[in-house]
């Protein structure tokens, strides 16, 4: 058996695992850190499809910034009476589940039915130099500079949001 | 493929208001009489920007590999968003004084939005067009809880932010199908294959999803629910900029989504939607504005109703139509300001003075801004020679073009219904004694604004042809 296989099998069912054990916890701020363990896995995956980038950015982002975001706000809030979804009474749960089975049927139909994006191709060597920080860079200055001016734009817009909201002396 | 230094120039637009933003920042911070610089700084650069593009209307052009989109439709929504800002910080100058605070980020975030409604407008990139909605909400949730004492300011940000969050999710989701199903966010591939695309359900779900998403913010019912609480909580001045430029904003971009079927005579397959929406819109906003006291609360009904309006010519979808919403917007954009910034002069500290009560006997206080007021009540509700009513025109012959003739009657017995409560507020002002007694401090900048609000409303109601000859001669581009 190839390395890659071994390692995507492991990788999918720690996926997998970590996942179910997010929502079957009592305790939310240990759903949090299986969710991050899911994130890792995730991370692994994209790496065995040569998507460097994304496989970085999704340790970076998500398991770096954002989960330790929500595991502040798990922590400051009492989440005491929370109670796992399989002795979960209330009709809301019926809700959730028939949002995630449709948003499950949208993804596999994508997978199964969508077009890759155009900067991809069949060719694993061009589909490796896509994946790439120097690749990435250079579209992101050429063909996508605009965006990544307004990106800017943005980020300094709500930078000074926050200064606004945040700040201390009201004068 | 690298792009040349003369498609930078052509962007000059987005370099004005984008490198203003960035002096306005070193201003606030380094100098300490930015007080005095920071709003003259701002009205200039609108002024500006709009003369700028309304100037350049001709030079149409695709930038950037088909990211942005120059002069024609652009230049229009251009000049209406930065002369609206303009008119709006005009008004702020004086409103402000009123928290008894100074707020120099306030200058900077209405620059900011403004910059994110022109990418909106001018984008021919899906990804654009989320970065410039992005850039304008963020800017919005600030400013409408700028006034952190206040607690309706508080309430009326937290709704916005949340459900303009939630908003964006069904956008983004909205996207990502779009994308899912073509492999590219290029609009003009959008355009050029949407007969190809659009017998896949799965690209149909992601351009309702957009759409819905889009519905929120131009305030269309059922849609509409965070309306009223934040036009009446945030500062008066922000809600004249929301309720106008962040409109047309949305507008632009369901009219840019919308081209294939404007302009290759595709099936309208989002018909049912939009007729069903401005139906709603349009009755829902005049009737339940009929019994509001806050003017602001009644104004934020309002903006419902016309949002139906507007959407009339969605639903109908032919060149008519189109240029029609184009000059409904301009229209409304100025009619709307002038109201908010009348509304802005007569509040009293802490946002008081709001209701129509206090509007009694205006004429004898005040008889400019009773006239103007009530010039504004006029065009809003549609009465010729004002503005309103050919925006309101131009859009029902669209309509009537597309065999949609219920729909143009169903809107014209809307805004008869709507009629009756723009009018109260004249009899108030001229029939009805005054029961309170204030003194009204009109600062000169505020009036200003009103006065040139005034001058466009009549401008576009006497010579429409002027306004509609330069959206006709672009609106196929």
């Amino acid at each position: 058996m190839k390395i890659d296989l071994i390692l995507f099998f492991l990788l999918a069912g720690i996926a997998v695992v970590t996942s179910i054990l997010v929502i079957t916890r009592r305790n939310a701020i240990i759903s949090a850190v299986f969710l991050v363990l899911n994130f890792f896995a995730l991370a692994g995956l994209y790496l065995l499809l040569n998507a460097q980038f994304i496989s970085v950015v999704q340790i970076i982002v998500y398991a770096g910034a954002i989960m330790v975001l929500f595991l502040f706000v798990l922590m400051l809030l009492r989440t005491d009476n929370e109670s796992p979804i399989l002795s979960d009474k209330r009709p809301l749960k019926y809700f959730a589940i028939l949002i995630s089975v449709f948003v499950f049927v949208q993804i596999a139909y994508l997978l199964f039915a969508g077009k890759p994006s155009r900067n991809i191709t069949p060719d694993e060597a061009a589909s490796i130099n896509s994946g790439t920080i120097q690749a990435i860079g250079k579209e992101l200055y050429t063909n996508y500079i605009i965006p990544f001016e307004v990106a800017g734009f943005l980020l300094l817009a709500a930078t000074i949001g926050a200064l606004v909201l945040a700040k201390k002396k009201f004068e | 493929m690298p792009s040349t230094i003369n498609e930078y120039f052509q962007l000059m637009p987005f370099l004005i208001i984008g490198i203003g933003i960035i002096l306005s920042v070193v201003i606030e911070i380094s100098s300490k009489s930015s007080k005095e610089i920071l709003p003259w700084f701002s009205i200039i650069l609108f002024f500006a920007t709009a003369l700028y593009s309304i100037t350049n209307i001709s030079e149409h052009a695709v930038l950037f590999g088909g990211m942005v989109e120059v002069g024609g439709k652009p230049a229009i929504f251009n000049f209406i968003f930065n002369l609206g800002a303009m008119l709006v910080v005009m008004s702020s100058i004086g409103y402000l004084k009123k928290y008894g605070t100074y707020f120099g980020e306030y200058y900077i975030l209405i620059q900011s939005s403004v910059l994110g409604m022109m990418v909106m407008a001018g984008s021919k990139d899906i990804l654009m067009i989320f970065l410039g909605l992005e850039l304008m909400s963020i800017c919005f949730y600030v400013l409408a809880g700028i006034n952190r004492n206040k607690l309706g300011a508080n309430e009326a940000a937290m709704k916005y932010f949340l459900l303009g969050s939630f908003t964006t999710g069904f956008i983004v989701y909205g996207i990502a199908l779009i994308y899912g199903t073509t492999g590219t966010t290029s609009i003009q591939n959008l355009i050029d294959n949407f007969g190809e695309y659009s017998s896949n359900i799965i690209f149909v779900t992601g351009l309702i999803l957009f759409l819905i998403g889009f519905s929120f913010k131009i305030a269309a019912v059922p849609f509409h629910m965070w309306v009223p609480d934040v036009y009446q909580g945030s500062a008066t001045t922000v809600t004249g900029l929301m309720s106008t430029t962040g409109k047309t904003a949305a507008f632009s971009v369901l009219i840019i989504m919308l081209t294939s079927i404007f302009t290759l005579n595709s099936a309208n397959i989002f018909k049912p939607y939009f007729s069903a929406i401005a139906v709603l819109s349009m009755f829902f906003g005049s009737i339940v504005a009929i019994s509001q006291n806050n003017l602001k609360r009644m104004l934020a009904y309002s903006s419902i109703s016309h949002a139906g309006y507007m959407a009339v010519g969605l639903a109908a979808a032919n060149s008519y139509s189109i240029s029609g919403i184009i000059f409904y917007l301009a229209a409304y954009a100025f009619m709307n300001i002038g109201a908010f910034s009348v509304i802005s002069i007569i509040e009293g500290e802490n946002d008081s003075r709001t209701d129509i009560n206090v509007y009694a006997g205006l004429n004898s206080k005040n008889p400019v801004l009773a006239a103007f007021m009530a010039l504004f009540m006029f065009a809003l509700a549609g009465i010729p020679p004002m503005a309103g009513f050919f925006g309101k025109y131009y859009v029902f012959v669209g309509a009537i073009e597309s065999n949609l003739t219920w729909l143009a009657i169903l809107g014209v017995i809307s805004s008869m219904i709507s009629v009756y409560f723009y009018l109260r507020v004249i009899v108030f002002m001229y029939f009805k004694d005054a029961e309170e007694n204030f003194e009204i401090e009109v600062a000169p900048y505020s009036l200003s604004s009103v006065v040139i609000s005034g001058v466009l409303v009549l401008m576009f109601g006497l010579f429409p042809d002027m306004l509609l000859r330069l959206i006709t001669a672009v609106v196929s581009l």
